[in-house]
C-alpha cells in the first residue's frame, strides 16, 4: 500500500507537537496537567502509564473528541474547531474496545464508514475499504457480523475502519488488551508492518519494548518520561516510582508462602 | 452459550425461498400484507386464496414446519386487540359470558376470526422472511427501497447491540449465579425484598452501561467523521428477478382482491 504512508510535505514540521496541554473532566477532576511533547514523522511512540495516568484522554484530544487548553499542531496545522474534521482525516483513532468501534451489520459497511463521510466516491469508497481489510488480513469477512468475530478479529477489522480512511498517523487505545498471546502476536506483527506514524497507549511493556523506538511515562497527567525504549525501559527507579514495574521480572513461578 | 444465539432469526437450509434475492423477498412480502389487508369481513373465499402463496413458500423454505408456527404465534397480541370486538359489535347473539353477562354477537365473531386470521398470515410471512433471509441483506434491502436513512441506521445500531447488550446481561446474570451459594445448615438466598433490589439494580447497571456504551459509540463515530448524516453503501440494483417476483405478488394480491368483490 504505497500511498497508506506519511505523506511528504514540504515543511518540516513535526507529525504532532503537544504544547502545554490542559484537560480537566467534566466532575471538575484534572486529567491531563500541562503536556508537552513532540512526535516525528514516521515514530513509534508507546505511551505508558498506570491507570487514571490520563492516557486515554490524551489519546482523545489527539483527534479532537474532547477539547482541552492548549495547542495541538498536527503536521504544523493547529487544532481547532475549524479543522478539526480535516484533522481527524489524518489522525486516525483506535478505541480500546472493538465493540464500541464496530458498529455496523456488517464488516464491509463498518470500514466503509470513515470513506463514506470522507465523501468519497462509492467505487473508490469500495476500493479503499476492500484494501484495508486486505491489510490487515480480513479480505475473507466482508459480509461478517461483527458480533461472530473474536476478539483478535474484530480488533483487527477495527485497525481497517481506521486505515480505509488513509490517516498519517495512528493513535491506538490499548490495541492488545484481552487478546490470547497467539493473537497479541499477530497484532504486534501487524503494527509494525504498518508505515503510519504510531501513538500506542499501553500496559503491554512487553509489547512497548517489541515494538517501540521510543517510550513516554505519563503519570498523574504529566509526562514523568520519555526517551528511547531501552533507556526508558532501563529506568527500574522510574518505573518502579509510577507503578510500572517491568514484565515478567522475578516474581515468575514464586514459590506461595505456606502458614 | 449466550442468550444471543436465540434472538438470531435467521434459520439456515437450502431452498429456493433461502436463495431468492433479499430484495424481492421484502417486496413480495409488504406487496402481501399489503394485499391481505384489504380483505373484506368473513371473505373466505379471499382468505383462502390469499392463504395458498404462504402454504406453497412455508413448503418451498424447507423450514420446520413446527418453528415457523412457534414463532407465528407473534400473533397473539393481536388477539387481545381484537378481542372486544366480540362483544361490542350489533348482531344476533350467539353466546353469553356467565357471569358478566356479557353478549357475543356473531358479526363480531365473524370480525375477530378475520383478523385473526389476517394477522396471522401476515406473520407468517414475515417470520419466513426472517428466516430465510440473513439480517444484514435485510437491512441493505430496506435501505435500497429509500426507507428513511435514519429509520434504517436505527435498526442496524439495534441489531448490532442487541447481541452486545443482551451478553453483557447474560455475564451479569452469571456473575450473580456464581455467588449465589448455599452452606449446609443455614437458609440461603436472602429475602425476596433483597432479591428484588439485587435484581432492580442488574437492570440500572445494564441500563447505565448502554448509556455509556452509546457515548464511546458515538465518540467512534465522530472520530470518523460522524456530521449528522447517515450514510451508508448503496446497495445493488434491484435484479430483474426480484422485480418480476415483486410485481407477480402484487398482480396475485389485486387478482384476488377485485376477483372476489366481482
Amino acid at each position: 500500500m504505497s500511498d497508506n504512508g506519511a505523506r511528504p510535505t514540504g515543511d518540516a514540521a513535526p507529525a504532532l507537537r503537544l504544547r502545554g496541554l490542559h484537560y480537566d473532566y467534566p466532575d471538575g477532576s484534572t486529567g491531563l496537567r500541562g503536556v508537552d511533547l513532540d512526535i516525528e514523522r514516521g515514530e513509534l511512540v508507546a505511551v505508558l502509564g498506570p491507570n487514571g495516568a490520563g492516557k486515554s484522554t490524551l489519546m482523545r484530544l489527539l483527534n479532537g473528541l474532547i477539547r482541552g487548553d492548549g495547542a495541538i499542531d498536527v503536521f504544523g496545522e493547529r487544532l481547532t474547531d475549524e479543522t478539526v474534521r480535516s484533522i481527524r482525516s489524518r489522525v486516525g483513532l483506535l478505541f480500546s474496545n472493538p465493540d464500541d468501534q464496530l458498529f455496523s451489520p456488517t464488516v464491509i459497511d463498518d470500514v466503509a464508514y470513515g470513506p463514506l463521510h470522507q465523501g468519497l466516491d462509492a467505487d473508490e469508497v469500495l476500493a479503499r475499504s476492500r484494501a484495508a481489510l486486505a491489510e490487515v488480513g480480513m479480505a475473507a469477512y466482508e459480509d461478517r457480523t461483527p458480533h461472530r468475530l473474536s476478539l483478535g478479529e474484530k480488533k483487527r477489522v477495527a485497525i481497517a475502519t481506521v486505515l480505509s480512511m488513509r490517516p498519517d498517523i495512528l493513535v491506538l487505545d490499548e490495541p492488545t488488551s484481552a487478546l490470547a498471546p497467539a493473537a497479541r502476536h499477530e497484532l504486534i506483527e501487524l503494527l509494525r508492518a504498518l508505515p503510519q506514524t504510531q501513538i500506542i497507549a499501553t500496559h503491554d511493556m512487553a509489547m512497548a519494548r517489541d515494538l517501540a523506538s521510543r517510550v513516554v511515562v505519563l503519570s498523574d497527567g504529566r509526562v514523568v518520561g520519555d526517551g528511547p525504549t531501552e533507556v526508558v525501559l532501563g529506568d527500574r527507579e522510574l518505573l518502579r516510582e509510577h507503578d510500572l514495574e517491568p514484565a515478567l521480572h522475578g516474581q515468575a513461578g514464586a514459590q506461595r508462602d505456606s502458614a | 452459550m449466550a442468550v444471543s444465539g436465540l434472538l438470531e432469526r435467521y434459520h439456515a437450509r437450502h431452498s429456493a425461498i433461502h436463495r431468492a434475492a433479499p430484495r424481492a423477498k421484502l417486496i413480495a412480502a409488504l406487496a402481501y400484507i399489503f394485499a391481505i389487508t384489504f380483505t373484506r369481513e368473513g371473505d373466505w373465499t379471499a382468505l383462502a386464496l390469499l392463504a395458498l402463496p404462504v402454504v406453497a413458500v412455508v413448503v418451498a423454505s424447507r423450514l420446520p414446519l413446527l418453528l415457523v408456527l412457534r414463532r407465528a404465534l407473534l400473533t397473539l397480541p393481536f388477539l387481545l386487540v381484537a378481542l372486544p370486538l366480540l362483544f361490542t359489535r350489533p348482531g344476533e347473539t350467539i353466546a353469553e359470558l356467565p357471569v358478566l353477562g356479557w353478549t357475543v354477537s356473531d358479526e363480531g365473531a365473524v370480525a375477530v376470526v378475520t383478523i385473526l386470521a389476517k394477522s396471522w398470515l401476515s406473520v407468517i410471512v414475515a417470520v419466513v422472511l426472517m428466516a430465510t433471509t440473513e439480517a444484514p441483506a435485510l437491512l441493505r434491502s430496506l435501505r435500497a427501497l429509500r426507507l428513511p436513512r435514519l429509520l434504517v441506521a436505527s435498526i442496524e445500531f439495534a441489531y448490532r447491540y442487541l447481541f452486545v447488550v443482551t451478553d453483557e446481561a447474560t455475564r451479569m446474570l452469571q456473575a450473580r449465579s456464581s455467588r449465589s451459594a448455599a452452606i449446609d445448615g443455614r437458609r440461603s438466598g436472602g429475602s425476596v425484598r433483597w432479591r428484588a433490589r439485587v435484581a432492580g439494580n442488574l437492570v440500572g447497571t445494564l441500563f447505565v452501561r448502554s448509556i455509556e456504551r452509546s457515548e464511546r459509540v458515538h465518540a467512534a463515530m465522530l472520530a470518523r467523521g460522524y456530521d449528522g448524516e447517515p450514510r451508508q453503501l448503496a446497495a445493488p440494483a434491484l435484479d430483474r428477478a426480484a422485480l418480476v417476483v415483486a410485481v407477480l405478488m402484487v398482480l396475485y394480491g389485486c387478482a384476488v382482491q377485485v376477483g372476489v368483490r366481482l
